[in-house]
């Protein structure tokens, strides 16, 4: 009987998990097999070497470019706020601060990761822009700016508390070996606590570049719908996301090849953000065997 | 901003239900057919003027729910190929019947009655820190907006070399919407034909956002979106270079879209009404509740209404069965005075 029982239990837990690989293996059939019929009518050389994104217009252009130029600038804005906030903050509460600080400060911290995206994005919108042009009066009132600030404080959560488990994990012995060297804490933090967490703390920046290029809601507000290849931060731009945002809520007939477009893009997007978690997953296989 | 999220809402909404309700639309069209066909009105045309037929047969199912009015959406020429079919009784138009296909009414001898219900108007707009725009010809809006200028026509002075060289951030409405075929057909002279690089959203919201925060923006879209955003916005007056409709450059307003002299960016709308069908009880019940509660409706949809006294006129055409075009030939549409044509 207990074993019918333990069986049941068993086959059931598989199943759960049998789950989530089909519902994968769906996403990635689905995306493929419209892709792929938008690739019989697109040429791929053209999708990823032409500079112009007009598939909605009669002057039909498929250069993906300008979309992903939009992605990679906010989230290069994210990561020039959170790498270095995010790394300070986890150096200060490993090696600085006291444990009672601790464990106030980073459960907090993670309340960040808790907020709707959407509220960031109005957030971006309504609050960020208006301050950030009364400093930059050129400002546009959608822009990369803004978003990617936001988006990196997003994501600062993410790169403070990994990193920070990442330092906490190294073993006591470097740490007690430096002082007991005569290093000072700075030092002790800077050449030896950060270069053996390395790659902890590449995993934690990794990811939180596949999250800062799949995030939708934050630009899909604040940045603009303006599909443009350029690397200024202070005009309208369209990212991926946000693309495929506005088709599938428009009034696009499905089945068009205006409507494949969103698959095409969508699987552009999940393979950089497949190889981005490979590397990571990578590089953490690595950082578990470093010191045993 | 919230609506833009809402919308983002409603949209996803409506697109996990859309299988549904073409289900159950399915159902009730089968059903109507196997019951008394008659009881059902058909119809068919511009996307433009859908809004307020739909909005009028929803109120309209209210008070009738026994009668069926399925709205099609071919635009004005599909629409007028189905009503010269006799496949539908009324035809929604966003201009004025052509010669042909009013030849083609003739030679199958139809009848029908032109019924004007509403004007349709787009604005201009700038942001209010924009100094420098005083007006713009069409031909201005044609250089900026044609498919030509994409990527080449980046930059405020090269449209008028007075003006500053920055950046012009461009908004407009999405190319799935009827204003994106309107603009384009009065501003480049084919439909659908523009510059695909601006910022292209169906939602009104999102361009009122981008325009009334950027100081280098431009943009168009419906002018009852500019009156309830009067504030944040700056209308652009439109020069036509056709002295027969006002001279010199006129600015978007409910009166100067009235007295069409806002040209070319206003235009009247109408119904086309099978005389026949006219005769059925049920069609002839729902355009007098068409043309009597058209002030509201028209409004409430986004396009600006015909004054109480063209109402009148309009009323007076179809309970008297006037057929044929009043305003065909007549200056094609621009420039129409409806109250002229009508009395």
């Amino acid at each position: 009987m207990k074993n019918l029982h333990e069986t049941i239990i068993e086959r059931f837990l598989l199943f759960c998990s049998l789950i989530t690989i089909f519902t994968t293996l769906g996403i990635i059939g689905v995306l493929l097999f419209e892709t792929i019929s938008f690739f019989r009518e697109v040429s791929i050389v053209e999708f990823l070497t032409d500079t112009e994104w007009t598939p909605l217009f009669s002057a039909k252009r498929f250069g993906v470019m300008p979309l992903f130029a939009g992605t990679f600038l906010t989230t290069i804005i994210a990561l020039v706020v959170a790498i270095p906030l995010g790394l300070t903050i986890s150096v200060y509460l490993s090696e600085y601060a006291d444990k009672r600080f601790r464990s106030i400060v980073k459960p907090v911290l993670e309340v960040l990761a808790a907020v709707p995206t959407v509220v960031y994005g109005f957030f971006a919108l309504v609050y960020v822009t208006p301050l950030l042009q009364k400093i930059i009066p050129d400002l546009a009132g959608f822009n990369a700016l803004s978003p990617g600030i936001v988006m990196g404080i997003m994501i600062l959560p993410l790169i403070s508390s990994l990193s920070e488990d990442a330092l906490y994990a190294v073993p006591k012995v470097l740490r007690e070996g430096s002082f007991a060297l005569g290093a000072t804490k700075f030092q002790t933090a800077r050449k030896v606590m950060l270069p053996a967490a390395f790659s902890g703390i590449s995993v934690s920046i990794i990811l939180a570049i596949s999250r800062a290029i799949g995030e939708t809601m934050i630009v899909a507000i604040a940045a603009g719908q303006q599909p443009r290849l350029t690397f200024n931060p202070l005009v309208p731009i369209e990212t991926a996301t946000t693309y495929i945002v506005q088709v599938s809520q428009g009034d696009v007939p499905h089945d068009s090849i205006e409507y494949k477009t969103i698959f095409s893009v969508g699987i552009t997007l999940f393979v950089i953000t497949l190889i981005l978690n490979n590397i990571s997953f990578w590089l953490k296989k690595r950082y578990h065997q470093a010191y045993r | 901003m919230k609506r833009v999220f809402l919308t983002i809402l409603v949209g996803a909404s409506v697109w996990a239900c859309s299988p549904k309700t073409s289900e159950n639309k399915e159902t009730t069209d089968s059903t109507a057919t196997a019951t008394v066909s008659a009881e059902n009105i058909k119809v068919d045309g511009s996307s433009t003027v859908y809004p307020i037929t739909e909005a009028v047969a929803e109120d309209f199912n209210v008070a009738n729910p026994n009668v069926k009015v399925t709205i099609g959406v071919s635009g004005t020429g599909g629409g007028f190929k189905k009503f010269i079919r006799k496949e539908i009784d009324i035809a929604d138009a966003s201009r004025v019947i052509k010669a042909s296909e009013d030849s083609a009414c003739t030679s199958d001898s139809i009848e029908y009655i032109e019924l004007p219900i509403a004007y349709d108007g787009l604005a201009v707009v700038i942001n209010p820190q924009n100094t420098w725009v005083d007006y713009l010809t069409v031909e201005e809006l044609k250089k900026l907006w044609e498919p030509a200028a994409q990527g080449k026509i980046t930059h405020w002075n090269q449209i008028r070399a007075s003006w500053p060289k920055e950046e012009i951030h461009l908004f407009g409405a999405g190319t799935q919407s009827g204003t994106f075929d309107y603009f384009t057909e009065a501003i480049v002279g084919k439909a659908k034909s523009s510059r695909g690089d601006y910022t292209a959203s169906e939602d009104d919201n999102v361009l009122v956002q981008g325009i009334s925060t950027d100081k280098l923006a431009l943009g168009f879209f419906g002018l009852d979106y500019y009156e309830s955003n009067k504030d944040k916005l700056k209308l652009v007056p439109i020069d036509d270079k056709k002295d027969e409709n006002g001279k010199g450059a006129i600015a978007p307003s409910v009166e100067t879209v009235k007295n069409s002299t806002y040209q070319p960016l206003s235009r009247p709308l109408f119904i086309y009404v099978n005389k026949k069908s006219a005769e059925r009880a049920e069609i002839g019940s729902f355009v007098d509740f068409y043309l009597s509660n058209a002030e509201k409706l028209v409004s409430e949809s986004g396009y600006v209404p015909l004054t109480p006294e063209i109402y009148t006129l309009v009323k007076a055409r179809y309970a008297n069965k006037t057929t044929g075009s009043a305003f065909l030939g007549k200056h094609s549409d621009v420039g129409v005075k409806i109250e002229e044509i009508l009395k």
